[in-house]
């Protein structure tokens, strides 16, 4: 008897509902709620502004109400716009980082998982020092070598990512192709790509989407980091971070011009974290298992 | 008469290991007469499997397929060996995919080998699950639906779906309990009754090879120490080792 | 008189399946019982359940009576206080027992200084004493040694050692034989068997093999979906066993071994 069994000694075959389950999905809820916010302010942003975004005829550091829902910052420029702008720009940033980081991370994952012997030495070495290297220098490179713009921000964010979810899926992989329905595949002649198709991606990728949500979030506080730094998108296209930045300076006579992008970028990186936290346990193969 | 499967002087030696895991190792694998290799851990055994299942290259020595030397290289007898030469795994639970409904694990060989489509694998899958006594609906399930003992039914379905000649069976029944264990031994039994099967066991379990193998070679330390008749090897063993293994089998009480 | 007595022992999961159900039995001091069942037939968290150690989401109900103390229900401390003095266990896989990154010595000296008070070279003495116990060959080379440095045999009889050191009253071995060779297990049952006669201890062995009960133990306990089927002396069950259930499980164990009598006949 393994310890398996010595926990879960009668297998029924209808998974029975615990509470476990449904705190679980109340978090995923809850953090759909936050992030959809934020998600549909960036929506809406792409069909509809309340000003243009360069427009300055709302006088400085006008405070909310009047024609300006969230008053205006020190160039006159509605923030409320802003923040909408802001929330298109983050979510460009995490989708967009977190679909570079899965497309190499991936790729580059599963082959290191194949790699034996000094090649597989080699390949988690590398990732290890990509992992080491930090983003903001990797960003200053990139921004030096192209311009400051969300694409470079991205491109910057989404290759630092990308060696986090290489080692991931290198380790995720590896413990799948020790299973002996893998050499059972081998033996009926299935080739590698079919097998990492048919056997590898679906065991791994409960737990990549899990993580890949929490990269998500890192990656929008990343692209506000680096926006605060100058390194982001250029004006007049606002981001988060960039407003903070511009904020910093009156936010004691103007709190709003940071709380709101500030409130915001918690909000979005809470809900997804907890979307994450909600997806562990629906699409976990192994705690799906222990309960079935 | 040319053996399905044989294995010449062969030994083999892992990257950056001493010692060869196995060495001098000759054995022959005839149609009809199933083979036990037999010995504890440590003693080759699963090497061995996996040289005859064509998943490693030995250091030195051969192995051959119908008479003619093994090459991983030849696409063409490699998709020959394939169907004739299947595979039972000791662990039930890691030898289906938990992902996979049991349709698809047990037509993955068709289909890897090309012999079906998804759309004409179909009846052949149901008759391989009706043959180790599954239920129809089976195939649309998922493996965690099922116990130890029909998930290695299924693992033997998805072994013999392709009609091969040669079952290797890698300690097939030792994960499973005493009442199991007699039903998937009487399966295999009855496999290699009506299919014409050659069985090739890997186990420590001497019951189970009285049971299943008119062959027996014992294994110790990568070498073969005795092989014969199992009759034989167990009624008059002449190494000390396979006299050693004999005794510490536990018996009931009479 | 009676070491351990268990009375209406009732298992439930949080979710309300019941996986052991309304088990009752005993042992005296110095019997030697034998639980046998399958998987899924709940005898190893009767034993758990006899240590307090049952896995989070599961409750006992009913009485574990372990030397006069009261185990359901009871406290973490009085339960620690139990473990070790009045009943140790040897599981099925002895790495889950050892330590992987401490010294195999260290992990025997502990307990043995807990019990014993001793210090320094007599501790070192004691522990090479317990190794010796357990017919472990060069006991300061095997003290010295990590769990994952020694055989598979070995390391069941270093977590053997460790459960003798403070003289339980009750050994509880679950399945300590299944991860071994054939070999090694019979010298391993050989040896629990004479230990544990020389010192009078009672023991609970847990198998689902018939064969490796008998070898140790006088009686029986057959368990099937949690509940008791049938409790006897181990060659009346064997002999004649009168469950349908005992019976199957005779006639296949029987089947097994008729295969290998009649190959070895001839």
């Amino acid at each position: 008897m393994t310890q398996a069994d010595v926990l879960s000694p009668v297998r029924p075959k209808k998974t029975s509902p615990g509470t476990r389950r449904n705190r679980r999905s109340a978090t995923l809820v809850v953090g759909c709620v936050l992030a959809g916010l934020v998600a549909l302010l960036a929506l809406v942003s792409l069909f509809w502004l309340p000003y243009p975004t360069d427009d300055t005829s709302g006088g400085r550091l006008a405070g909310p109400g009047g024609g300006h829902l969230l008053g205006t910052d020190k160039l006159g420029r509605d923030l409320f716009t802003q923040v909408m702008t802001g929330s298109r720009i983050a979510v460009e940033a995490g989708l967009g980082s977190v679909l570079i980081a899965a497309t190499i991370g991936v790729t580059l994952g599963v082959l290191a998982a194949f790699a034996q012997g000094w090649l597989d030495d080699t390949v988690s070495a590398f990732l290890d020092i990509l992992i080491a290297f930090p983003t903001l220098l990797l960003a200053m490179l990139i921004v030096a070598a192209r311009s400051a713009t969300l694409g470079s921000a991205v491109l910057a964010i989404g290759l630092a990512q990308s060696a986090v979810v290489a080692r991931l899926v290198r380790i995720l992989a590896k413990r799948v192709l020790a299973h002996d329905y893998i050499t059972a595949a081998r033996t009926s002649g299935t080739s590698w790509s079919r097998t990492v198709a048919g056997h590898v991606l679906p065991n791994i990728w409960p737990t990549l989407v899990v993580n890949l949500a929490l990269q998500f979030g890192l990656a929008v506080l990343a692209e506000a980091g680096l926006s605060y730094l100058g390194l982001g998108a250029p004006p007049p296209n606002a981001s988060w971070g960039r407003m903070l930045q511009e904020a910093q300076a009156t936010f004691t006579t103007a709190p709003v011009g940071a709380l709101a992008p500030g409130i915001l970028l918690v909000l979005l990186v809470i809900g997804v974290n907890l979307i994450a936290d909600g997806l562990r346990d629906t699409l976990d193969p192994a705690t799906r298992r222990r309960r079935a | 008469m040319t053996p399905v499967l044989e294995l010449a002087d062969v030994a083999l030696r892992y990257r950056g290991s001493a010692g060869n895991v196995v060495e001098d190792v000759s054995l022959a694998v005839e149609a009809g007469h199933s083979l036990a290799l037999v010995g504890e851990s440590g003693a080759g055994k699963t090497t061995l499997l996996r040289l005859l299942l064509g998943l490693a290259r030995p250091t030195s020595g051969r192995v051959r397929f119908d008479g003619s030397d093994l090459s991983l290289r030849d696409r063409e007898q490699m998709r020959r060996f394939r169907r004739s030469v299947q595979c039972v795994f000791q662990d039930p639970y890691s030898s289906l995919d938990p992902r996979r409904r049991v349709g698809a694990t047990v037509a993955e060989p068709l289909r890897s080998l090309g012999i079906d489509t998804r759309a004409t694998a179909g009846p052949k899958v149901a008759a391989a699950l009706e043959r180790v006594g599954m239920p129809a609906d089976a195939a649309d399930r998922y493996p965690h639906e099922f116990s130890g003992g029909q998930r290695q039914r299924i693992a033997i379905a998805r072994a013999t779906v392709c009609t091969p000649r040669v079952l290797l069976a890698d300690e097939p029944v030792s994960a499973l309990d005493v009442t199991t264990r007699v039903k998937v031994v009487d399966l295999l039994a009855e496999l290699k009754q009506e299919q014409g099967l050659t069985l090739v066991m890997v186990s420590h379990d001497l019951s189970v090879v009285a049971s299943l193998c008119e062959r027996t070679a014992v294994l110790e330390r990568g070498r073969v120490v005795e092989q014969g008749d199992t009759g034989q090897v167990l009624g008059r063993p002449a190494h000390p080792y396979t006299r050693r293994l004999i005794e510490s089998v536990p018996r009931l009480p009479a | 008189m009676t070491l351990l007595d268990v009375r209406g022992l009732t298992v439930r999961t949080t979710d309300g399946r019941t996986l052991v159900d309304d088990l009752s039995f005993s042992v005296a001091s110095g019997e030697r019982l034998g639980l046998i069942g399958e998987s899924g037939s709940g005898k190893s968290l009767t034993t758990l359940a006899v240590l307090g150690l049952l896995p989070d989401g599961m409750s006992a109900t009913g009485s574990i009576e372990l030397a006069g103390t009261q185990i359901v229900g009871a406290p973490e401390k009085r339960l620690t206080a139990v473990r070790g003095r009045d009943a140790a266990v040897v599981f099925q896989e002895p790495l889950t027992a050892l330590d992987p990154l401490m010294r195999v010595g260290r992990q025997i000296a502990e307990p043995l200084r807990v019990r014993t008070g001793l210090k320094g070279d007599d501790l070192e003495r004691a522990v090479a004493h317990a190794l010796e116990q357990v017919r472990l060959p060069e006991p300061e080379r095997i003290a010295r040694a990590f769990p994952h440095e020694i055989s598979g045999g070995q390391r069941q009889r270093v977590a053997l050692a460790m459960a003798l050191a403070c003289d339980p009253k009750l050994l509880i071995a679950d399945e300590p034989t299944t991860a071994l060779d054939v070999s090694v297990q019979a010298e391993m049952l050989e040896l629990i068997d004479t230990l544990v006669r020389e010192r009078e201890m009672a023991v609970l062995f847990v198998s689902h093999d018939l064969a490796v009960v008998a070898k140790v133990t006088d009686r029986a306990l057959v368990m099937k979906d949690g509940r008791a089927v049938e409790e006897g002396a181990v060659h009346t069950i064997v002999g004649a066993p009168r469950e349908e259930y005992t019976r199957t499980l005779v006639a296949s164990a029987r089947r097994l071994e008729s295969a290998l009598d009649l190959r070895s006949a001839r």
